[in-house]
C-alpha cells in the first residue's frame, strides 16, 4: 500500500506546525521522521493517523486522495498509530480494550477475540494475557497490544510515535524484531518517529527530517550522525562550557530511603548533593525519578530511612514546612503542577512569597513583578494570565516565582518541550542559582541534557538507583546501559 | 462594541452586533415569557398576576419593609456563598448553617437571662459560632472523610431541620402545649428592635451592609482571598505555591457558616419571635441561585438579592390573591438562573459578528474531572 | 414479629426499594458516560406528579409511567445539552433543575394533591413464589418490582458484555482514547443521559404510581439526593447500586419498626438515621478501608475482590469532551 502525503499545512492560531509538507511512503519500508521538539512531526503523524484534520493538502492511498474524520476511519483505511502515551482503557480488561470498536454486533464475541490476540501474540513473540487489566500492564506490553489491536484492524501502515521512551530492554528488542517482520516479510510500512539517531540508524532504511514544520531534508540511512544532525537543527549546536565551580557541605543527604506504595516503590536510595551542585537522575519514565525528588519535596511520606537537609533530618516535615526551610520544588507539568492558568502574574507572585501581609499591596506587588519579568526577560505583562504565555515563558515564571537564595531546587524535567534558545537560558538561570549555593537535584528524559549539564548523575531503573557518576566520566551508552537494569 | 460605519448616515448597526450588545437581557426576558406561559396555562392573566406582585412587593410600606427584612437574611447567606464559592466549593449545606445559627439564637434567648443589649450580642455571637460549628462538620467530611461538600451538606441540612422539629416539639414546646409550629415565644428584651408595625429590624440591615463589605475587601485585598481564588481554580498547584487547602477550605467554610447563622439569627429575631419549623424559608437555597445568577460578581449580588426578595415576597401575595400555589416565585427565579446559565454565550448559539474561523484542532477534554470524594485536595500537608 | 409478619416485612422493603432501585440504574449509566445529572431530585418529583396526573386523567397506569420518563428524559436533556452544546456547568444546571423541578411539581400539581388514583396490579410469579422464604419476598410483588430486577441484570450485561456497552464505558473513562477508536463521545453521552434520565423518570412515576399512590407536595423530596448518593457507594455498578437501594430502604423501614418497639427514644433518633447511614457509607466508600479488607482474603481471590470492591468513579466524570 502506497501512501502519499501532499502539500500538508496546519496552523494553530500564528504558528504554523505543518506547512506544505509532502512525502511518499512506499510499502516494506520502515521510515525515520525526525526533528527536534515543536518541528511538527507530532502534528503531522497525527493528521496522518486521522486524529485531526489538516488545513489544506491531500493524502492519498495507492493514488485515491482519502479523508479521515477519526482514527478509527483511518484504520479502516490501513493506517494505525501507536502514540507514545497508547490511547487504551486502562480500567478495562485487555480483552474488553481490544474489542472496543472492533465490531458492530450487540454482544462481545470473547472467544473470538481471544482466539485471535493470541494468534497474533504468538506470531511476534509476544505474551498477552488478555484477562488482566490494563492499568496493571508495563508500558512495553501495553504497546504490544495496541500494535496488536492496529494489526488485527488492518493496518498495513504503522506510525509509531517515540516507542522506546519507558520500555525496557528485552521490550525494545522485542518491538524492534516485530518491527522488522512486519516490514520485511510482511510488506507493510512503518515510520518511527524519533528523535534518538541510534534508533533510527539502527531500523530505517530512509529518513524525514522536519524543521520547523517544513521537510528540510532526506537521507538513506544508516549515515552519518552528523548529517542528520544539521539538516535538524541547521548546524551543529556548540556545546556551551559548563563552567567549574567549587562545592560546598552537603545540602541534601537520602540515607536508606524507602518510599513509595504498590504502583511504584523506590528502595534503599544513597544520595547526597553539596552546594552549588549539579545532580541529575536519568531513567525511563516510571523508574522512580520522580518518586524520588516528591520525597524530597515532602509530598509523600518515607517509609523508611531518612533525608536531611544541612545536616536537620526533615524526614517527618511536610511539603509546606520544607517550602519555608529553603526547599523549592517545581513538578512537569507547568500549567497542571504549578501555575494557576487563569491568574495573572502579578497574583502568582503574591501567592509564592515567604512573607505576606494581611492586605495586599497590588501596586507595589505589579512593580516587582514587572522587575521580574525584565530581570527573566518573560514575554508577557503583569496582568497576563498563566495560561496565555508560551511553554518556555512559563518556565521563565516558575523561575521567577522562586525564592532567592534557596537551599535546594528540585526540579523535573526543566526543559522538556522547550526551544534551543529556552533551554540553554533555563540552564543559564540554575547556574545563578548555584553560585549562590542551591544544591540542584533534577530529572531529564534527555540523556545529552543529563550528560552535560550535570556535576554526578544516577540512573533509575526499576525502583532502585544505580551506582552515582561523575558526568565527566561517563557517557549515553554507559547511561542506556545503567537504564536498561545492566550495572 | 463595534460599529460599521456607513458612508451616507454615519453609523448602522448589523442586527448581529445589536442583538450581542443587548444579550445580557436575553435569558431574563425569556424567563419572564416562560413564566407568563405557565400562568396563561392555569387560566390566569399575566398582567393580573404581574399587578399582584407587585403590589406584594412594594403596594404598602409594610410590604416594602417585608421585602427588605427578607433581603437581609439572603444578602448575608449570599455574601457567605461568595467566599465559599471563590475556593471553589459547592455549599449546598448552607440551609442548615442558617438554620442551626437560628437555633443557637433560640437556646440564648429562651435559656441566657441578661440585659437586653447584652442578650442580644451574646445570641448573635453564639448564632455564628453554631452556623460556623455546622459548616466546620461539612469541611471536616471533606477533608478527613473525602465526603463531596454536596452530600456533605445536604445530611447536615436534614439533620438540622430534624434537631429543629424535636425541639419544637420538644423541649422549647410552648407552654400551652406543642404546636408544631414554633416554639415557645421569646422574651421581648431578646428580640432585635422593630421598625413600627413591620417585622423589620434596623440594625439587621447594619450587619448584611457591613459583612458585604467585609466580603469585597477580604475577597479583593486579603491574602487570604487570593489563597481561595488560587484554590477554586487549581488546587494543586495552589497546594504547591503554598496553599495549604485543607485549612483553607475549613476556614472558607466556616466564615460562611457563620455569615449564614447570623442571616439564621435575624430570622428567628426579628421577622418571627421564636424558633419555626420553617425558620430558614428556603433562604439558602435561594441565596445559591442569587450567587450563581450574578455569575459569582459580588456586585451584582445585592442587587440579585433584592429582586429575588420582591418576587418571593410577592409570590406570597399572589396566593392570597390568585389561589394560585406561591411556588409561582420560586419557579420564576429558577427559569431565570437557568435560562441564564445555559443561555448567557450567544456564541454557542450560533451568534457572532466576525466570522468564525474555528482551530479544527484536535478533540480535547475540558475540565477538571468530578471527584466525588473529594481526593482532588492534596495530601502530604 | 413472627414469621409471615416478617416476610410481608421484608417485602415491603422490596417494593419500597424499587423506585431507588430503578433510579439508581438510570444514573449509573448516565455517569458511567461521563455526565453527571444532579437533578434527580427534581426529575422525580416532577415524574411522580406528572405520572401521576397523567395517569389518573387517562385512567391509564402505563400512560403515567411514559409521561414520567418522558419528563426525566427532558430533564436529562437539558443537562446534557448545556454542557455539551452550550457549556455551562453540569452540577449548575443540575442543581437548579433541582429546586425547579420541586417548585414547578408542587406548581403544576397543586389541583391534584391528595386523590386517590390508579395503581398497578399485584402478580406474582408462579413457581418462583413458592421458593422457601425468598418466594414470598421477592417474586410475590407487582410487575414493576419485576421490572427492576431485570434491569439490574439487563444494565450490568449491557455494560459489560456488549459493544454498545463498552462504547458507553469508553466515554465516561477516557475520551480522547474512545474517539480514536471511533466512539462518537458526545452522541454516546446525549444518547445515555437521556436512557438514564428517562429511567429515573420511571422511578419517580412508580412511587406515585405503586409505593405510596397519588400525589402530594414535595412526596418525593430526598430520594434522588439517596439515589446519588447509592450511585457512588454501589461503585457505579449497577448490582452494587441495588444492594445499596435495598440497604436505603430496609434502614428507612426498620425506622418505623424501632420507633414502635422503643417508643421512649425520641423520633428524632430514628429520622436521622438514614442521612448518618448515607454519611458514613460515603465516608466508607471514599476511605479504601474496603480495599484494605482485601488484603485479608486468600492470595487467589484477591485481584478479583480488589477489583469488584474498588470505588472508582469514571475518570472522566464532569469533563466536557470536544469534537473541533
Amino acid at each position: 500500500m502506497r501512501v502519499e502525503l501532499q502539500r500538508i499545512c496546519k496552523h494553530f492560531g500564528p504558528v504554523k506546525a505543518n506547512d506544505g509538507i509532502s512525502l511518499l511512503l512506499e510499502e516494506g519500508k520502515i521510515y525515520g521522521l525526525l526533528g527536534e521538539n515543536g518541528a511538527g512531526k507530532s502534528t503531522l503523524m497525527k493528521i496522518l493517523s486521522g486524529y485531526q484534520p489538516p488545513d489544506s493538502g491531500e493524502i492519498l492511498v495507492d493514488g485515491q486522495p482519502v479523508l479521515f474524520d477519526s482514527p478509527a476511519t483511518a484504520l479502516t483505511s490501513g493506517v494505525g498509530m501507536l502514540y507514545q502515551d497508547p490511547l487504551d482503557m486502562p480500567p478495562f480488561r485487555v480483552i474488553d480494550n481490544y474489542l472496543l470498536g472492533r465490531d458492530n454486533r450487540l454482544p462481545l464475541n470473547y472467544k473470538k477475540a481471544a482466539a485471535e490476540l493470541q494468534d497474533l501474540s504468538t506470531r511476534y513473540d509476544f505474551e498477552i494475557n488478555v484477562n488482566a487489566f490494563v492499568d496493571t500492564l508495563s508500558m512495553g506490553e501495553r504497546q504490544q497490544l495496541e500494535l496488536v489491536r492496529q494489526l488485527a484492524g488492518g493496518a498495513e501502515v504503522l506510525i509509531l510515535d517515540e516507542p522506546t521512551t519507558g520500555i525496557s530492554a528485552e521490550q525494545q528488542k522485542l518491538l524492534f524484531d516485530s518491527m522488522r517482520k512486519l516490514a520485511q516479510e510482511e510488506g507493510k510500512t512503518l515510520i518511527l518517529v524519533s528523535h534518538k539517531l541510534d534508533e533510527i540508524q539502527e531500523l530505517c532504511t530512509h529518513a524525514f527530517i522536519l524543521r520547523q514544520g517544513q521537510l528540510v531534508g532526506e537521507s538513506e540511512v544508516p549515515c552519518l550522525n552528523e548529517n542528520l544532525v544539521r539538516m535538524m537543527f541547521g548546524q551543529v549546536p556548540a556545546k556551551s562550557e559548563r563552567p567549574y565551580f567549587e562545592l560546598g557541605e552537603p545540602v541534601l543527604e537520602v540515607e536508606n530511603l524507602n518510599a513509595g506504595d504498590y504502583r511504584l516503590k523506590i528502595e534503599d536510595i544513597n544520595l547526597s548533593v553539596q552546594a552549588g551542585e549539579v545532580f541529575g537522575l536519568a531513567g525511563l519514565e516510571g523508574s522512580g525519578q520522580r518518586r524520588l525528588i516528591q520525597a524530597c519535596a515532602g509530598l509523600i511520606q518515607p517509609n523508611s530511612g531518612r533525608i536531611k537537609l544541612a545536616g536537620e533530618d526533615i524526614s517527618g516535615w511536610s511539603y509546606h514546612r520544607r517550602q519555608s526551610a529553603g526547599v523549592a520544588y517545581v513538578a512537569a507539568g507547568r500549567l497542571e503542577e504549578g501555575l494557576v492558568d487563569d491568574l495573572s502574574l502579578t497574583e502568582h507572585l503574591v501567592l509564592a512569597q515567604p512573607e505576606h501581609s494581611f492586605l495586599i499591596d497590588w501596586d507595589g506587588a505589579r512593580q516587582e513583578m514587572e522587575r521580574r519579568i525584565a530581570h527573566y526577560q518573560i514575554v508577557g505583562r503583569p496582568d497576563s494570565t498563566a495560561g496565555e504565555l508560551s511553554g518556555g515563558n512559563q518556565q521563565r515564571l516558575l523561575f521567577a516565582l522562586l525564592d532567592s537564595p534557596l537551599k535546594l531546587l528540585l526540579f523535573e524535567h526543566p526543559t522538556r518541550g522547550l526551544d534551543v534558545r529556552s533551554t540553554n537560558y533555563i540552564w543559564d538561570l540554575f547556574y545563578q542559582r548555584r553560585e549562590q549555593g542551591t544544591a540542584i537535584l533534577f530529572l531529564s528524559a534527555d540523556l545529552d541534557e543529563i550528560i552535560e549539564r550535570s556535576d554526578r548523575i544516577a540512573v533509575f531503573s526499576g525502583g532502585r538507583m544505580s551506582r552515582i557518576v561523575s558526568a565527566n566520566e561517563t557517557s549515553v551508552d554507559e547511561l542506556g546501559h545503567l537504564i536498561g537494569g545492566q550495572q | 462594541m463595534k460599529f460599521r460605519q456607513s458612508p451616507s448616515i454615519g453609523w448602522t448597526l448589523t442586527r448581529q452586533q445589536a442583538l450581542l450588545w443587548a444579550w445580557p437581557i436575553v435569558p431574563v426576558i425569556a424567563a419572564l415569557l416562560f413564566t407568563a406561559g405557565l400562568l396563561v396555562i392555569f387560566d390566569t392573566s399575566p398582567a393580573v398576576a404581574v399587578q399582584a406582585m407587585y403590589q406584594g412587593a412594594m403596594g404598602e410600606a409594610s410590604n416594602r419593609l417585608s421585602v427588605v427584612a427578607f433581603w437581609v437574611p439572603l444578602m448575608l447567606a449570599s455574601t457567605g456563598l461568595l467566599v465559599t464559592f471563590r475556593a471553589g466549593l459547592w455549599n449546598i449545606g448552607i440551609e442548615g448553617q442558617i438554620i442551626l445559627g437560628a437555633i443557637g439564637a433560640s437556646w440564648v434567648a429562651l435559656r441566657i437571662d441578661a440585659p437586653a443589649p447584652i442578650l442580644i450580642a451574646i445570641e448573635l455571637i453564639v448564632a455564628m459560632a453554631a452556623g460556623a460549628i455546622w459548616a466546620l462538620f461539612v469541611a471536616l467530611l471533606k477533608t478527613r472523610g473525602h465526603v463531596h461538600e454536596i452530600f456533605g451538606g445536604l445530611a447536615l441540612n436534614s439533620l438540622a431541620v430534624i434537631l429543629t422539629n424535636y425541639l419544637i416539639s420538644g423541649p422549647w414546646q410552648p407552654a400551652e402545649g406543642g404546636s408544631f409550629r414554633g416554639t415557645a415565644p421569646f422574651p421581648d428584651k431578646a428580640l432585635l428592635p422593630l421598625l413600627s408595625e413591620s417585622r423589620f429590624a434596623p440594625l439587621s440591615l447594619l450587619f448584611a451592609m457591613v459583612a458585604f463589605a467585609l466580603v469585597v475587601i477580604a475577597l479583593r485585598g486579603t491574602f487570604w482571598g487570593l489563597k481561595l481564588k488560587a484554590l477554586g481554580k487549581n488546587a494543586y498547584s495552589s497546594f504547591l505555591l503554598g496553599v495549604s487547602s485543607k485549612r483553607e477550605i475549613i476556614l472558607a467554610m466556616m466564615f460562611c457558616g457563620a455569615l449564614a447563622g447570623l442571616g439564621g439569627a435575624v430570622r428567628t429575631l426579628s421577622w418571627f419571635d421564636s424558633l419555626r419549623q420553617s425558620i430558614s424559608g428556603g433562604i439558602g437555597f435561594t441565596a445559591l441561585l442569587v450567587v450563581m445568577l450574578a455569575n459569582y460578581n459580588m456586585w451584582l449580588v445585592p442587587f440579585i438579592a433584592l429582586f429575588f426578595s420582591g418576587v418571593l415576597q410577592g409570590g406570597i401575595t399572589l396566593q392570597l390573591r390568585t389561589q394560585l400555589h406561591s411556588s409561582l416565585g420560586g419557579i420564576l427565579t429558577g427559569v431565570m438562573v437557568l435560562f441564564v446559565l445555559l443561555f448567557s454565550d450567544p456564541r454557542k448559539l450560533g451568534i457572532t459578528d466576525t466570522k468564525m474561523v474555528s482551530d479544527h484542532g484536535p478533540p480535547e477534554v475540558r475540565g477538571q474531572p468530578l471527584d466525588p470524594f473529594g481526593r482532588d485536595i492534596p495530601e502530604g500537608d | 414479629m413472627d414469621d409471615s409478619e416478617l416476610i410481608r416485612f421484608l417485602a415491603s422493603i422490596v417494593l419500597a426499594a424499587t423506585p431507588l432501585i430503578i433510579a439508581v440504574c438510570g444514573e449509573t449509566i448516565t455517569e458511567r458516560s461521563g455526565v453527571v445529572n444532579l437533578s434527580l431530585d427534581g426529575t422525580m418529583l416532577m415524574a411522580a406528579m406528572l405520572g401521576f396526573i397523567v395517569a389518573l386523567e387517562t385512567n391509564n397506569v402505563w400512560l403515567g409511567f411514559l409521561a414520567g420518563a418522558g419528563i426525566g428524559a427532558f430533564f436529562a436533556l437539558i443537562v446534557a445539552f448545556g454542557n455539551i452544546r452550550l457549556g455551562a456547568s453540569m452540577v449548575a444546571v443540575g442543581f437548579v433543575l433541582t429546586l425547579l423541578g420541586d417548585d414547578l411539581s408542587a406548581f403544576l400539581g397543586q389541583n391534584y394533591t391528595r386523590i386517590p388514583g390508579p395503581s398497578i396490579i399485584r402478580g406474582s410469579i408462579p413457581i418462583l413464589k413458592d421458593i422457601p422464604i425468598l418466594g414470598p419476598i421477592f417474586f410475590d410483588q407487582d410487575i414493576v418490582v419485576y421490572f427492576s430486577f431485570v434491569l439490574v441484570g439487563v444494565t450490568w450485561y449491557f455494560l459489560n458484555r456488549t459493544q454498545p456497552g463498552l462504547h458507553l464505558r469508553s466515554a465516561g473513562e477516557r475520551p480522547e482514547a474512545a474517539f480514536a477508536r471511533g466512539v462518537h463521545v458526545n452522541h454516546v453521552r446525549y444518547l445515555y443521559t437521556i436512557v438514564g434520565g428517562a429511567l429515573v423518570g420511571i422511578a419517580g412515576a412508580s412511587y406515585s404510581l405503586n409505593v405510596k399512590i397519588g400525589w402530594a407536595e414535595g412526596a418525593t423530596r430526598g430520594l434522588g439526593w439517596i439515589a446519588l448518593a447509592i450511585v457512588i457507594f454501589g461503585g457505579w455498578s449497577p448490582i452494587g447500586g441495588a444492594m445499596g437501594a435495598l440497604l436505603f430502604a430496609a434502614t428507612r423501614s426498620l425506622v418505623t419498626v424501632l420507633q414502635k418497639s422503643y417508643p421512649e427514644v425520641p423520633a428524632t433518633v430514628f429520622l436521622a438515621l438514614p442521612w448518618i447511614l448515607m454519611i458514613a457509607v460515603l465516608v466508607l466508600a471514599g476511605s479504601g478501608s474496603l480495599q484494605r479488607l482485601v488484603t485479608f482474603l486468600p492470595r487467589s481471590v484477591q485481584p478479583a475482590m480488589s477489583r469488584i470492591l474498588r470505588v472508582q468513579p469514571p475518570a472522566a466524570l464532569g469533563t466536557t469532551f470536544e469534537e473541533n
